[in-house]
């Protein structure tokens, strides 16, 4: 295996939860809800997913564990800001507090136990061509399922009467509600999925990157999600290409560290968001009109009755 | 296909609509009382009454956006209760609402698409959708995205999205106010097609005149509750107006012997580039204002208005010091509190949010414009005995009506809050006052004391800029009228001159358009 198909397969598995987690975020964000809890749902996903996996010895089993507790946590947050109106910034910060917390309890009991990870795909013939083989047919099921859930979420919202319904809630709440749509409903569902797949993204991380859990292992993930949604300023293809940007950088810079090139680790780390402000200042100084942010993106709606 | 003569419009015997007793109470506050209305098809029916009067919960009832809390409405002669609007559009219920309730950042199709059921493909939608805009004279493009279109074209949307749903009864609430008269004239003839063609339709207005004209029933809300369902064409636009009011409206009288003096506000060749992407450029902008003169400002929003309300104010820059003069003095280069320091005062359209700050007190909002020049801060430190006795002067002589002496600016009425932000400005005797939008949203009594006090303002020597959208409203108070459109300002022309139509041409940028294109030629 040469050099460049190792990177290429780190960069893949650093970007895949990155993806997810981004994705299940845009939709959330679609439908005018900011929620910054991204990383705790992520860190709690994690416990759970390798808590499950652990008990009943099956990645799936782990997998749906973190799925569930992902949407747990988004429904803590949906109650707060969609039941009672809270502020979402603030729930969203504390959600992340309240993750970190929760899943250092949660998984104080795995901390040091092993899993085996979850198997590659391996297709006879396909896998085996070289150079591609393995980056096309060699991946684990979390990085296909990533890239079908990116276009079934183009798809969603670009071609369905409900994605439709979801982006109209996004973008003016008094109107949606005026026509007579559920924005509440709409937007717990979104946050719902958003949580989904943040917890799921936050399973991957011990299910198929590293085969154990250690408390806050999503390590700013959340936050690079986050970011990278505005990165991509809320497009779902400019996300796959904003997500594995984004991983690249992440195993460049453990590549650059290795080479002893002379940046600072922390300046790598950094770049990720470095990049958010750069795009963002593009996208203003660029944009002819309209709005490329869900215009009631982070606003309260509170239904008259 | 829309079909045009629905058979069940034509028994005519029996209401379409009837509410019966319709109540609404929130807490022990009765926004509505006991409403009996009956819609018949083929007729206009009018809904008068003042801000706060009830008009918007009755047909947000009528419309299913909310549940009335006694009382019950009978569609053709049966009982309906509605669970929410896309039930109320299924019956035949279509909505124009004031406040277009449209997404900007989606396409006209879209747009509409979102206001039907969906029971038929985007492709279909996106065809009937042309031909129902071609059939009426509502020319859409369904592919542009409405942040894009006009305000005129952003309710063309809500009208085309409602005939859509081919509805027995049409509300509109205040199509016109945001309308040139040409955009109106063209909408009266939407109307009158629709009523020719069996479909009933509740007319929202505060344009007496228009309702006269165009309504065959009108009905008169006041404090929630029904005063009186009348034939609008046998009535006076005074006798409808004391209806709603509840009392005779103060005529606003213009002191007889007005002086005008020397100019006490110039603007010379002011050009601004706008500061978002949204905005308007202001070219070659140039009037002169003498002190005990009014001039207005005409055009439909959007054209630069806010634009001028700003480099005015000095919240923008102008880039030469000599394009605007207050006074004698050369000021497009001073900040806010020069220019109030020179004797410039200014009332913004927003009430909340521009005019105050919704959150914070009056006394505390009195500071925050009065500061620069009036005493309430003493080395550093606030006055509050000052700050409070210019609320209660306001409040004495522009009769604000408020629950306490110094409430959050957020609590009091629309109208009284204005009251109280012209009051605040007027009070401080300034030289030059520019206002923007005196009584948008401002009920007829509150609306006559505002441009009362405009106009003694002017009586005793100063300059007085109204930027309005109410052309009425331009015709009382003001000399002279100019009309904002794309940036421009026409040539200002006095006011006894200027018909609607001169007016209507201008702000639909008609005779600009053929001077620069004229222009475009000779280069």
């Amino acid at each position: 295996m040469g050099l460049i198909e190792a990177i290429i397969l780190a960069v893949l598995a650093a970007s895949t939860p990155l993806l997810l987690a981004a994705t299940g975020e845009l939709v959330t964000e679609r439908a005018g809800v900011l929620n910054l809890g991204v990383e705790g749902m992520m860190i709690v996903g994690a416990a759970c997913g390798f808590g499950g996996a652990w008990l009943s010895g099956s990645i799936i089993v782990g997998a749906l564990c973190g799925i569930v507790a992902g949407v747990l946590m988004s429904l803590i947050f949906a109650l707060m800001t969609l039941g009672l109106a809270v502020n979402q910034v603030a729930t969203g910060l504390a959600l992340t507090i309240l993750g970190i917390g929760l899943s250092g309890l949660i998984g104080s009991r795995f901390v040091g136990e092993k899993i085996s990870l979850a198997p590659h795909l391996y297709v006879p013939g396909l896998t085996d061509i070289p150079l591609i083989g393995r980056i096309l047919f060699g991946e684990d099921a979390f990085v296909y399922l990533s890239l079908a859930l990116v276009i079934g979420v183009w798809f969603f919202l670009y071609k369905t009467r409900a994605g439709l319904i979801l982006r109209a809630a996004g973008d003016n709440h008094a109107s949606a509600h005026a026509l007579g749509y559920p924005v509440l409903r709409i937007r717990m569902f979104a946050v719902m999925f958003g949580g989904a797949c943040a917890g799921l993204a936050g399973a991957y991380l011990p299910l198929a990157y590293t085969p154990f859990f250690i408390p806050g292992m999503t390590a700013g993930r959340g936050w690079i999600a986050l970011a990278l949604v505005v990165f991509a300023s809320w497009l779902p293809g400019r996300l796959v290409i904003g997500a594995y940007l984004f991983g690249a950088v992440t195993i460049l810079q453990l590549h650059a560290q290795g080479w002893g090139v002379g940046v600072p680790s922390q300046l790598m780390s950094a770049l990720p968001y470095l990049a958010t402000v750069i795009v963002l200042v593009l996208i203003s100084r660029a944009r002819t009109g309209g709005s490329t942010a869900p215009a009631a993106l982070g606003t309260v709606f509170v239904p008259d009755r | 296909m829309l079909d045009s003569t629905p058979a069940a419009l034509h028994t005519g015997a029996m209401p379409l609509l009837q509410t019966v007793g319709l109540t609404k109470r929130y807490g022990t506050f009765l926004a509505n009382e006991a409403i009996d209305i009956d819609i018949w098809p083929q007729q206009i029916h009018a809904l008068l009454g003042e801000n706060g009067a009830g008009k918007s919960t009755l047909v947000k009832i009528i419309y299913g956006l909310i549940q009335p809390s006694e009382g019950e409405m009978r569609w053709q002669g049966e009982k309906m209760v509605l669970s929410g609007p896309s039930e109320a559009r299924s019956r035949g219920i279509g909505m124009v609402f004031q406040h277009f309730s449209l997404f900007d950042n989606l396409t006209v199709a879209e747009n509409v698409a979102l206001g039907l059921d969906g029971k038929e493909s985007f492709k279909d939608m996106s065809a009937r959708l042309e031909e129902v805009s071609r059939v009426y004279g509502l020319p859409l493009d369904p592919r542009r995205e409405v942040w894009q279109l006009s305000v005129g074209e952003r309710q063309r949307i809500e009208i085309v999205r409602a005939l859509m749903q081919n509805p027995k009864f049409l509300i509109l609430d205040e199509p016109t106010a945001v309308l040139t008269p040409q955009e109106a004239d063209q909408l009266f003839t939407v109307l009158d097609r629709l009523k020719a063609e069996g479909r009933a339709i509740l007319y929202i207005s505060h344009k007496l005149e228009e309702v006269k004209r165009l309504c065959d029933t009108a009905t008169i809300l006041r404090g929630g509750k029904k005063i009186s369902t009348c034939n609008p064409k046998a009535e006076t636009a005074a006798s409808l107006a004391r209806m709603m009011v509840g009392g005779e409206i103060r005529q606003v009288k213009a002191a007889a012997n007005r002086q005008t003096t020397v100019p006490r506000l110039v603007v010379n060749d002011l050009s601004l580039a706008p500061d978002d992407p949204h905005g308007v450029r202001l070219q070659h902008i140039s009037f002169e204002l003498k002190g005990g003169e009014i001039l207005g400002i005409a055009g439909v929003a959007g054209n630069g208005q806010d634009e001028l309300f700003a480099a005015l104010s000095g919240e923008r820059l102008a880039q030469d010091p000599g394009t605007i003069v207050i006074d004698g003095q050369a000021a497009g280069h001073l900040s806010i509190t020069q220019r109030r320091k020179l004797g410039a005062a200014f009332v913004p359209e927003e009430r909340l949010g521009h005019g105050t700050a919704p959150r914070m007190r009056l006394s505390e909002n009195a500071l925050l414009t009065g500061h620069a020049a009036s005493g309430m801060v003493r080395r550093g430190f606030i006055n509050t005995a000052a700050t409070l006795k210019t609320v209660d002067r306001t409040t004495e002589t522009f009769d604000v009506r408020k629950a306490k002496r110094d409430p959050e600016a957020a609590s009091l009425s629309g109208g009284n809050l204005q009251k109280f932000i012209v009051g605040r400005e007027i009070l401080r005797n300034p030289a030059v006052l520019v206002v923007s939008q005196p009584t948008w949203g401002v009920d007829a009594g509150a609306a006559a004391v505002i441009r009362q006090a405009l106009l003694d303002l002017a009586a005793s020597g100063a300059a007085v800029l109204v930027t309005s959208q109410d052309l009425d409203e331009l015709a009382e108070i003001t000399d002279r009228i100019a009309v904002m459109f794309h940036g421009h300002l026409s040539e200002p022309m006095a006011t006894s001159e200027a018909s609607r139509e001169k007016l209507g041409l201008l702000m639909g940028g008609s005779t600009l358009e053929q001077k620069e294109a004229a222009h475009a030629v000779g280069a």
